[in-house]
């Protein structure tokens, strides 16, 4: 081989290569990257069962219940809709009422939706971001609430 | 003081613009004393903002609350270390150690950059000039951290509890030391394109840069890692959350450029992928810091959110990213190409690496970037976490450490793939033995685990075989080897060590992962849990005072194999007034390279508590491996090759010693 087609045969091994790995990225983040949605959306959504998404709102007054050992139950209210949510392990130190929480998992056959993570912001001064955009959008967002 | 502080800063950025105008135009005319403006200018700002830093630290020591950050970010209560560490534990002030860094390294080029060509000199210090000015300018416009208040207040809101801890004074330091660290190469490679050349002194300096950087870099990821792990309360050790990633795209880069630069300074090839690789590893850094410091992301590390902040930093990151890489589109054809070499050689192996992890860490900048991106087009709201990196980094990672012995094996220029292999077959014995043994005699151990635990013997065996066969074991007297074996460049011992610590944190993750135990449970005191052979038993909780804050201490005895107690772990529930904020301090117990770790839940109405225990086996070596990368880079440094400021007249007879390895 010349020196050319040596470089030219290089370089086309690194284009497959490279070709490969953004087919893989792109498969995955098909499969793999999971949506946000507040209690409102789910009901223009189809959400199988099954399917991993992450579901964002205010944990509802009133609506926390520990149950059996180490499980909980709440409701995820976005002041339209609101979906019930079982989690079993330890929540967040910011967990309470009419604070906002990110959760992710997936909807039972049951339509309660199982989450395996329960996300609130570290600190009491702010809420999630998809959460005050989604409140905020639907217009039920209130500033003091952040502050 | 606090004036002092903010005139010194406020200086500083004036003299940043001397900095990077006057050596500019001086190495342009071939100006010999314009040029020289440049080294005493670096260091008075390097000595300017450090004042500055000093003055607000001492704001932060004295609890001066007429300083809006001091309020906003502490409390007289606090403990003296958190009240000196907060200084950086907010977008202010860690914004201005991030410049007080820059500002060090550019004044370290300044002084000990007297072997470098005039106009190199001049123009890397023109360019840390412009890096410079860019963030004083970004810190007084937007995030000036001597605001007054006035009235004052009398008290302050109290640092974030979870960042009340012993990491905040190792983790961003580190981290900052790498990430700015990376400045320099690109201001090397900037000015590199500025002149149209590259030569020897190019690579000398580079590479310890590279090295420096990477070391801190490690360190603080690593450290970011084991903090995340004790203080969070999960029990994870990364969570691929993008602020993760943006510290671990300029990782994957620098580790690039760490091999890249190798066989550019003995080889002189692959000079533009270096000089490319180098702006690609600090545009990377810069990339973090606009993800970390714009509030795009929802993470502990946005510390607030401003929108102007968010648009000034995005600014910067054009400015460079876009400057450089246009003067690269520029100026790259004028650079001589290098040397020729066969692909099966240690070049060869080299530009694998470069190939496997320039692809990894492209796909962790989709990961990261394709939510931003998804959401400013059409709104939608996704997220990118585990399963997605399993999938695509995970499948780069395996064949790349795989092929990792092989490379300090071969030969320069034409290697030998089968004299290679037959030096690692003890190696590769040794690996099949390990995954043989973890296959069949360790219950629960899935196929994916055995070729894990298998392929991290393979990374150590391989890294101790290269250090055997340059000390000439087997064909020698152990005599004469071990004499050989301290004869050895340090580079050599550097390389070693570093794929050694790369074998050791595999070895941990595979351990953790897919040996790992864990329960969520509730226990009533006097209640006993039995976790992989470890039995504890829960001796109730205990409400405790700190200096601000109250905690209820849950205690839980270790259980002995006689049934007696055998040591003690407490978690707590932290409740900070000040904040209104409660944190989870969990407990952990080393026992040998594994871990027992506890988080304490919620009481319930009947006295019991939720309790999440995990059994970790090897968890340490995780950050132990890290810390044996960072050694592998401090040894690489210590090669006399390496010294910068080492006589140009020595460089033949080491490279002509370092050739025949």
């Amino acid at each position: 081989m010349t020196r050319k087609q040596k470089r030219m045969s290089v370089i086309l091994a690194g284009l497959a290569f490279l070709g490969a790995a953004a087919g893989l990225t792109f498969y995955a983040l098909g499969q793999k990257a999971s949506y946000f949605y507040m209690p409102a959306d789910l009901a223009t959504a189809s959400v199988p069962p099954g399917q991993r998404i992450r579901l964002g709102g205010l944990v509802e007054k009133g609506t926390i219940v520990r149950g059996q050992g180490a499980t909980v139950a709440f409701s995820v209210t976005d002041k339209q809709k609101s979906v019930k949510v079982t989690y079993t392990g330890i929540l967040p130190d910011l967990f309470r009422e009419e604070q906002g929480v990110i959760t992710e998992g997936a909807f039972g056959p049951d339509g309660v939706f199982v989450a395996d993570s329960v996300l609130a912001k570290h600190d009491e001064r702010y809420m999630p971001k998809e959460v005050a955009d989604g409140l905020k959008a639907k217009g039920v967002w209130q500033e003091s609430k952040s502050q | 003081m606090v004036e002092t502080g903010h005139f010194a800063l406020v200086l500083a950025f004036a003299l940043s613009l001397v900095q990077m105008l006057v050596p500019l135009v001086g190495a342009r005319t071939g100006n010999q004393r314009l040029m020289a403006v440049g080294g005493p200018v670096t260091v008075t700002g390097f000595a300017l903002t450090a004042l500055s830093f000093a003055a607000l630290a001492s704001a932060y020591a004295g609890s001066d609350f007429s300083v809006a950050s001091v309020w906003e970010n502490s409390h007289s209560l606090q403990p003296m270390i958190y009240k000196i560490t907060g200084t950086w534990g907010n977008h202010e002030g860690s914004m201005l150690l991030w410049v007080l860094i820059l500002t060090f390294f550019g004044a370290l080029v300044a002084v000990f950059g007297n072997n470098l060509p005039a106009t190199l000199k001049a123009n890397v210090l023109a360019v840390q000039g412009m890096i410079g000015a860019a963030f004083f300018l970004f810190i007084l416009a937007t995030s000036n951290p001597f605001i007054r208040l006035n009235p004052a207040p009398i008290e302050g809101r109290d640092l974030n509890p979870i960042l009340q801890d012993l990491g905040l004074a190792i983790h961003p330091p580190m981290l900052y030391l790498g990430y700015v660290g990376f400045s320099i190469c690109f201001s090397f490679s900037v000015a590199a394109l500025i002149e149209g050349r590259i030569d020897a002194s190019w690579a000398r300096w580079v590479r310890p840069w590279t090295l420096v950087a990477w070391m801190f870099l490690t360190g603080g990821i690593a450290m970011g890692s084991y903090w995340a792990y004790y203080e969070l309360g999960w029990g994870g050790f990364w969570f691929w959350d993008p602020v993760e990633n943006a510290s671990f795209m300029p990782w994957l880069a620098g580790t690039a450029l760490l091999h890249s630069a190798i066989v550019m300074e003995k080889r002189s090839a692959l000079k533009i992928w270096t000089l490319l690789l180098a702006i690609l590893t600090f545009s990377l850094s810069l990339l973090g810091t606009f993800l970390v410091r714009s509030g795009v992301l929802t993470s502990v590390h946005a510390f607030a959110t401003d929108p102007a902040r968010g648009v000034f930093i995005l600014c910067i990151l054009t400015l460079f990213i876009g400057g450089s890489l246009t003067l690269f589109a520029l100026r790259a054809s004028q650079l001589t190409a290098g040397g020729l070499f066969h692909p099966i050689s240690r070049e060869g192996a080299l530009v694998l690496n470069n190939l496997f992890l320039t692809t990894a860490t492209a796909t962790v900048l989709v990961g990261t970037l394709y939510p931003l991106a998804l959401e400013a087009l059409t709104g939608g709201k996704i997220s990118v976490g585990a399963p997605f990196f399993d999938l695509t980094f995970g499948p780069l990672m395996l064949p790349l450490l795989a092929i990792v012995p092989f490379g300090p094996l071969l030969a320069w220029k034409r290697g030998d793939v089968v004299a290679a292999s037959q030096r690692l077959m003890a190696a590769f014995a040794l690996a099949i033995a390990a995954m043989l043994v973890t296959g069949l005699f360790i219950n629960g151990a899935s196929v994916f685990a055995a070729l894990g635990v298998g392929l991290a013997v393979w990374l150590v065996a391989g890294a101790l075989t290269d250090l055997a066969v340059k000390s000439g074991a087997g064909s020698v007297t152990p005599a004469v080897m071990l004499r050989r074996l301290a004869g050895l460049p340090r580079s050599v011992f550097g390389t070693a060590l570093a794929h050694l610590g790369l074998g050791l944190t595999l070895l941990g993750i595979v351990g953790t992962l897919c040996f790992g135990t864990e329960k969520i449970l509730t226990l009533r005191p006097g209640e006993t849990v039995e976790l992989s052979g470890h039995t504890l038993r829960f001796e109730g909780l205990t409400p405790q005072k700190g200096p601000n804050f109250t905690e209820d201490r849950g205690r839980f005895l270790l259980m002995g194999a006689g049934g007696n107690p055998d040591g003690e772990i407490t978690s707590a529930k932290r409740f900070y007034p000040v904040r209104q904020t409660v944190t989870t301090e969990s407990g952990i117990r080393t026992l040998g390279l594994s871990q027992l770790y506890l988080s304490l839940g919620d009481e319930n109405k009947d006295g019991s508590v939720v309790v999440r225990l995990w059994w970790k086996p090897l968890v340490t070596l995780i950050w132990g491996g890290g810390l044996v990368m960072m050694a592998g880079a401090a040894m690489s440094l210590l090669d006399r090759r390496l010294r910068v400021g080492a006589p140009a007249k020595r460089r033949k007879p080491a490279a002509a010693l370092a050739n025949p390895t």
